[in-house]
């Protein structure tokens, strides 16, 4: 196999001081190869590590323990040449619409520093005519958009400029950290759509954490459900979705407030009532506390990831007949299609 | 239905003046809300749907104005009465649950003290053992436990300080509970809970709840009826069902087939363009210009808010026409 884009080696990120911390990621190998044209969720609920992951991954938090890989090399060492590839082939887009604007430049400036920076245009003609193509692509007016300054557009506006962004750059990785959570309704499938456009037409792998299993399931080909910094379930987004497996991913699913008065939320009782369980050290299985099928061995020892089925493995001893994963082949679950 | 409605809302006006002109937030809003009725007030970023709350509280500050109409509960025009009647009936008869508990729970006063300070406000004379009981039977109708009510805000998470606001705002036994976005800080496991606890008290308690926000999905999880708001003005209202089933108003069909369902994996729709200034709303119907059904009367003619059949409400000319 090629040497990934993108690779976290054992990677554990802990917060706070020595007696007062918290374990935000733990122990997590993953990689992403180049040219690996999906979009994988990484879901979970706040303090689920999910941002922590992508954080790392755009180099803008250091590891407690264990790398961080850039085309092989850790992003600690990379040197600058390496280090300006990584920061143009590696792109995010935010949250907030509104933070990542300086609300006294005029929104071209979120597209022309970066045609500047990486020299993809020759004359200002040529640049506005890049930016104005990528607007176009995203469903923009490029004579409504450019020359405004961030206030007079809406969020929705905002982050498809986010968009328009990443795709002048045509990384080889997008991070989305939860994109359309902050912007309304009617906007979002827009949203959503210029970045599967931009996943299936350009071929760019995309990250998408996020906490709103609906879209994810709507967007994504495969799916990490993260609790507490480790791994639960990870698979295909629709089998997960539709027959979710660990106990966890069962309560999530249950918890989902589709849109439709005739599908009620329903099941997982048991699980709603136990979710107020103080955040302590665990040694054995986070979800163990609120587990309604908790085995003595679960307080004890974490368990390893169950092939459940041959596209998707869930961490829970439910399912210790079946195969292991190991944790170094993760993206065995991610096959090409 | 009885006589009067719990709630009648009577071409209500909430402006705000700013430099440029009014930004008409609540334009010439009417509906009639009955005892025991979980109503959902939907609307996207700017709607209008949040200023309707703060108007029914009376909480609209400077330079926002009620300007006109009536808000009648149980045939008392809120808008008349004088700013200590006003504090009276807050709390003991209307209450609202706010968007985000941490910023609302005072963090120096532990939890105990805080659900009572507003019947102690009210002259609610108790004594010690009494108060005790009644924090108790409070937590405990919000699924918290006892021990919660020495802890302080900071102690809890997310979801149990906004069961507290919960806990606060039925202390008096309201009718009514204004519940602006009370989930949407909260994971969607919490949000369950949450919501879930409020329905419990609904129908314990015999309120009505309005519910402000601006997820479908949780609307269609948990209201019985429906209102859909848009640039300040309202659009529909009806059972939560019917309308889901079967939306008159071309916005409302909009919004919803945006929504990601299980069944439509992978199809995005939205709404085309985008949501109009409030300064200078469109002429006629205020959703025209996005309207994939408007014609030439609609960019002239507000159509009017009527009654198509019993308990719904459409304004939208395709329904009057």
């Amino acid at each position: 196999m090629s040497t990934p884009l993108i690779e976290l080696k054992n990677v554990t990120k802990i917060f706070g001081g020595k007696k007062d911390f918290t374990v935000a990621l733990e122990d997590m190998t993953f990689a992403v190869q180049e040219n690996f044209p999906k979009i994988i969720t990484i879901a979970g609920e706040s303090g689920s590590g999910k941002t922590t992951m992508g954080m790392l991954m755009l180099g803008f938090y250091q590891p407690t323990i264990g790398q961080v890989l850039f085309r092989g090399q850790p992003l600690s060492a990379l040197d600058r040449a390496t280090m300006f590839q990584y920061r143009r082939e590696i792109q995010a887009i935010f949250q907030d619409p509104f933070a990542v604007y300086n609300p006294f430049y005029k929104v071209d400036n979120l597209l022309s520093i970066p045609i500047k920076n990486f020299k993809l245009a020759k004359s200002g003609a040529e640049s506005r005519e890049l930016m104005e193509e990528a607007l176009e692509r995203v469903g923009l007016r490029p004579e409504e958009t450019l020359g405004r300054y961030p206030h007079q557009l809406s969020g929705g506006q905002r982050q498809r400029i986010a968009v328009a962004r990443a795709l002048l750059l045509k990384p080889k990785l997008l991070i989305t950290d939860e994109p359309v959570s902050m912007v309304d309704a009617s906007l979002r499938s827009t949203i959503l759509k210029a970045l599967r456009s931009l996943n299936r037409d350009f071929g760019v792998p995309i990250f998408y954490i996020t906490h709103d299993l609906t879209t994810a399931y709507h967007i994504s080909d495969y799916i990490i459900i993260l609790y507490r910094g480790s791994v639960m379930e990870v698979g295909n987004v629709d089998t997960i979705i539709r027959n979710p497996q660990h106990p966890y991913t069962k309560l999530l699913v249950a918890s989902i407030p589709w849109p439709n008065p005739d599908l009620p939320w329903g099941g997982a009782e048991d699980m709603i009532q136990k979710s107020q369980v103080a955040f302590k050290a665990i040694t054995g299985c986070k979800f163990a506390p609120r587990c309604p099928y908790k085995f003595d061995i679960c307080d004890t020892k974490a368990p390893e990831l169950f092939m459940v089925e041959h596209d998707r493995a869930a961490a829970c001893y439910l399912y210790r007949d079946h195969e292991v994963l190991s944790r170094e082949e993760l993206s065995r679950v991610f096959p090409e299609a | 239905m009885s006589a009067t409605p719990l709630l009648q809302i009577k071409n209500l006006k909430v402006y705000y003046y700013v430099e440029q002109g009014a930004v008409k937030a609540v334009d010439d809003i009417s509906f009639n809300m009955e005892l025991g009725v979980k109503m959902g007030l939907v609307g996207e970023s700017g709607s209008g749907k949040s200023t309707m709350a703060l108007a029914l509280m009376r909480m609209i500050k400077p330079p926002g104005k009620i300007v006109g109409g009536q808000m009648l509960l149980d045939g008392t025009d809120l808008i008349k009465l004088s700013e200590e009647q006003m504090r009276q009936i807050k709390l003991s008869r209307l209450a609202m649950i706010p968007q985000g508990a941490m910023n609302s729970l005072n963090p120096v006063m532990r939890i105990d003290k805080q659900l009572v300070d507003g019947m102690l406000d009210h002259n609610v004379i108790m004594t010690k053992e009494e108060r005790e009981k009644r924090v108790g039977a409070l937590l405990e109708m919000v699924d918290l436990a006892p021990k919660v009510a020495k802890m302080y805000p900071h102690e809890l998470s997310g979801g149990m300080q906004q069961r507290v606001t919960v806990a606060q705002s039925i202390s008096m036994e309201p009718d009514l509970i204004i519940a602006d976005e009370p989930t949407s800080a909260l994971d969607v496991v919490i949000q369950r809970q949450v919501m879930e606890t409020i329905n419990r008290l609904q129908q314990r308690l015999g309120l009505s709840v309005i519910l402000i926000g601006h997820d479908m999905g949780l609307m269609a999880q948990t209201v019985d009826r429906l209102a859909v708001m848009y640039a300040g003005k309202l659009m529909e209202i009806g059972e939560t069902r019917a309308m889901f089933r079967h939306p008159l108003h071309p916005y409302t069909e909009l919004l919803i087939k945006s929504l990601p369902v299980l069944e439509n994996k992978g199809v995005f729709s939205g709404i085309p363009g985008i949501t109009p200034s409030l300064l200078n709303p469109p002429t006629g119907c205020v959703f025209h210009p996005r309207c994939p059904k408007a014609w030439d009367l609609c960019e002239k003619t507000t159509p009017p808010f009527t009654e198509v059949e019993s308990g719904r409400w459409v304004a939208c000319h395709l329904n009057t026409a």
